[in-house]
C-alpha cells in the first residue's frame, strides 16, 4: 500500500475542503476503500477521515419520511424500529448485505460509494475501463456471469466500455422508494435523487456517480408514502448468505379490488446503476393484480436487456423474482 | 503540504492502555499481532470475506483487517485472549486453568473447531452476535445463528458444532461479558 497522510476533521467544511486537493479521499467505514487500497486500485495521498462528524442521527420526520446521517452504521439502521415499519424494504435490503461484522462497520453513506466487485476492476494485472479509461474491458469476453445485462450496449448499439454491476442493496431499495442525498459541495449544500445520483458508464465508466468533485454525503432523506410500508426486498445469490446478489427486486405494491393501484420497481445486480423498472411499472398500474399481468410487466422491462455470453440466466432470474415477489404481496393483501 | 506518513494512538486493548506510533497503513489486525504481540486474532482473507480477524471494538464486532489503526484513537478493543479472565500470553499450570468465557467454554464442550485457525474470529463473532441479538429481542434458533454468524467461515467445516455450542450459550441466557 502506499503511504498516506491521514487526517480526522472536526467540521465537514474542513473536510470538504481538505478532500478538494488532488490525492485526498474521504474516509467512514473504510469497509471498501481500505480493501481497494490492500489491492492497489486506489491509492490516495491523504484520508480524510469523516467519522468524527456529526451525521449519525436516524430521525423519523413528522411527514412520515426519514433523515437518515450518513454515517449511521448500516447495522443501525437495519434495526431502527421506525425504518422498518415506515420503509421495510430498506431494512431488508441492508440486512441481506455484507455480513454483520462489515455491517457494523460500514456506513450509509459509504454504501451507496462502494465500488464495483467486478473481478476484473479488483485485479489491476487485468483490462478495465473503469480503473484505468482507454485499457479495454477483460470482462466483456471473461468471466461475466455476475455482471450486468441492461446498459451493456451503447445507444448507438455497439458495446458499452465497461459492464460492472452496482454491487449495492440499498442504493437498490432506496430508489424504489425516491429517497435523496443531501450534500456538502464545496459550493454549498445540495441534493439530489439516489436515482439521479447513479448512472450507467456512457464515455466515462471511471465515474460510478454523478455527485460534483468534492461532495461529502452527509444524509440520506425517505420522502414519505403510504405504499412504501408495504415495500420489500428480495435478493438471489450463489449461497445462502454473505454474498453479493445475481439479482434483486425491490418492490411496493398497492391493490385494490384486485386491481394495481400502484407499484414501484427496482433490480439490482443487473446494470451499472440500481434499476428502477419503470416500464414495468407503467404497464402494471391499472392492470389486473395477475400472474399475468406480473409477468408482461417484467417482460415489458428485460426486453431492454442486452445480456453477455455468460449471464443470459439473469433474465428469467428476475422475471421470476418479479412475479413471485408482487404476486407474494398481492396474497399477503387478500 | 505537509505529509505526516506515521500518527500517535492511544487505545484500550483487553482492559490495558496502550499508546503506539503506527504506520497509518497499519490495519487494526497487523497492530494488535505485531505491535501489542496479541497473536489469536487470526489473519485469513485479509480482505473482510473470512471473519477470522473479528474483535470487538467499542463492544462491536468487526473485522479488523478491513480497520486502519489510526482510526482507533481513544477505541475501546476486545481480542479472544481478552474475553478469559487471564491473558494466553500468561503460562498457566494445568490446575490454574483461566476461567474461559462461556462462548469458549461451550466451544470446547462441544468440540466446535478442527484447525482451530477460525475459532478465535468465531468465538468475538459469537460473543458480538449474541449481545445484538439480546438488543434486538431476536430469537436464535439455528437458522437465525447461522444467517447471524454467515461473516465467519470454517474451511474445515465444523460449522455443525460451532452453532450447536452458540445455541447452547444463547439457550443459558449468557449475553454480554
Amino acid at each position: 500500500m502506499k503511504p498516506f497522510a491521514y487526517q480526522r476533521p472536526d467540521a465537514a467544511g474542513t473536510a470538504v475542503s481538505t478532500v478538494a486537493h488532488a490525492g485526498a479521499a474521504f474516509l467512514a467505514g473504510g469497509t471498501n476503500l481500505v480493501d481497494l487500497m490492500k489491492l492497489g486500485v486506489t491509492a490516495p495521498d491523504l484520508l480524510v477521515d469523516v467519522t468524527g462528524l456529526p451525521l449519525r442521527q436516524i430521525e423519523p420526520l413528522p411527514d412520515g419520511g426519514m433523515r437518515v446521517g450518513a454515517l449511521t452504521a448500516n447495522s443501525d439502521l437495519a434495526t431502527d424500529p421506525v425504518l422498518r415499519t415506515r420503509f421495510p424494504a430498506v431494512a431488508l435490503a441492508l440486512l441481506s448485505g455484507a455480513s454483520a461484522q462489515l455491517r457494523n462497520r460500514a456506513t450509509i453513506g459509504g454504501n451507496l460509494l462502494q465500488r464495483t466487485r467486478c473481478r476484473y476492476f479488483v485485479d489491476v494485472t487485468k483490462a478495465c475501463n473503469k480503473r484505468q479509461p482507454g485499457d479495454g474491458c477483460d470482462a466483456r469476453d471473461g468471466e461475466h456471469r455476475d455482471l450486468a445485462v441492461f446498459g451493456t450496449q451503447t445507444p448507438g448499439g455497439g458495446p458499452a466500455p465497461c459492464v460492472a454491476t452496482n454491487p449495492s442493496d440499498l442504493a437498490v431499495a432506496l430508489v424504489l422508494l425516491d429517497a435523496r442525498v443531501e450534500l456538502l459541495t464545496p459550493d454549498g449544500t445540495a441534493q439530489m435523487s439516489v436515482h439521479e445520483l447513479f448512472r450507467l458508464p456512457g464515455d466515462r465508466p471511471d465515474l460510478d456517480t454523478n455527485l460534483p468533485p468534492g461532495a461529502l454525503i452527509t444524509a440520506v432523506v425517505l420522502p414519505p408514502s403510504p405504499i412504501a410500508r408495504t415495500s420489500t426486498y428480495r435478493k438471489v445469490r450463489d449461497r445462502s448468505s454473505f454474498a453479493f446478489a445475481a439479482g434483486s427486486v425491490a418492490a411496493a405494491l398497492d391493490v385494490a379490488d384486485g386491481t394495481v393501484r400502484d407499484v414501484r420497481l427496482a433490480y439490482g445486480a443487473v446494470a451499472h446503476r440500481p434499476w428502477r423498472a419503470y416500464a414495468a411499472e407503467r404497464a402494471l398500474r391499472g392492470a389486473p393484480a395477475t400472474v399475468d399481468s406480473f409477468e408482461r410487466a417484467a417482460d415489458e422491462e428485460l426486453g431492454a436487456a442486452r445480456p453477455l455470453r455468460d449471464n443470459e440466466y439473469k433474465l428469467p432470474l428476475i422475471r421470476n423474482l418479479t412475479v413471485g415477489v408482487l404476486r407474494g404481496m398481492t396474497e399477503a393483501s387478500w | 503540504m505537509e505529509r505526516q506518513l506515521t500518527s500517535d494512538i492511544t487505545l484500550c486493548v483487553n482492559g490495558r492502555t496502550n499508546e503506539l506510533r503506527v504506520d497509518n497503513r497499519t490495519t487494526l489486525l497487523d497492530m494488535l499481532r505485531e505491535q501489542l504481540s496479541l497473536p489469536g486474532t487470526k489473519r485469513g482473507c485479509d480482505h473482510g470475506q473470512c471473519g477470522a480477524c473479528t474483535v470487538l471494538l467499542d463492544g462491536r464486532r468487526v473485522n479488523s483487517c478491513l480497520i486502519l489503526a489510526v482510526t482507533c484513537q481513544d477505541a475501546a478493543v476486545t481480542t479472544v485472549e481478552g474475553l478469559s479472565s487471564r491473558t494466553s500470553t500468561q503460562l498457566a499450570a494445568p490446575q490454574e486453568r483461566p476461567a474461559l468465557h462461556p462462548v469458549q467454554e461451550a466451544f470446547v464442550a462441544h468440540d466446535a473447531l478442527q484447525c482451530g485457525f477460525c475459532t478465535p474470529g468465531q468465538i468475538c463473532s459469537a460473543v458480538g452476535m449474541l449481545e445484538e441479538a439480546a438488543a434486538e429481542g431476536a430469537t436464535l434458533d439455528e437458522p437465525e445463528i447461522r444467517e447471524r454468524m454467515s461473516g465467519n467461515l470454517c474451511r474445515c467445516g465444523a460449522y455443525v458444532n460451532i452453532v450447536a455450542a452458540i445455541e447452547d450459550v444463547a439457550a443459558q441466557g449468557v449475553g454480554a461479558r
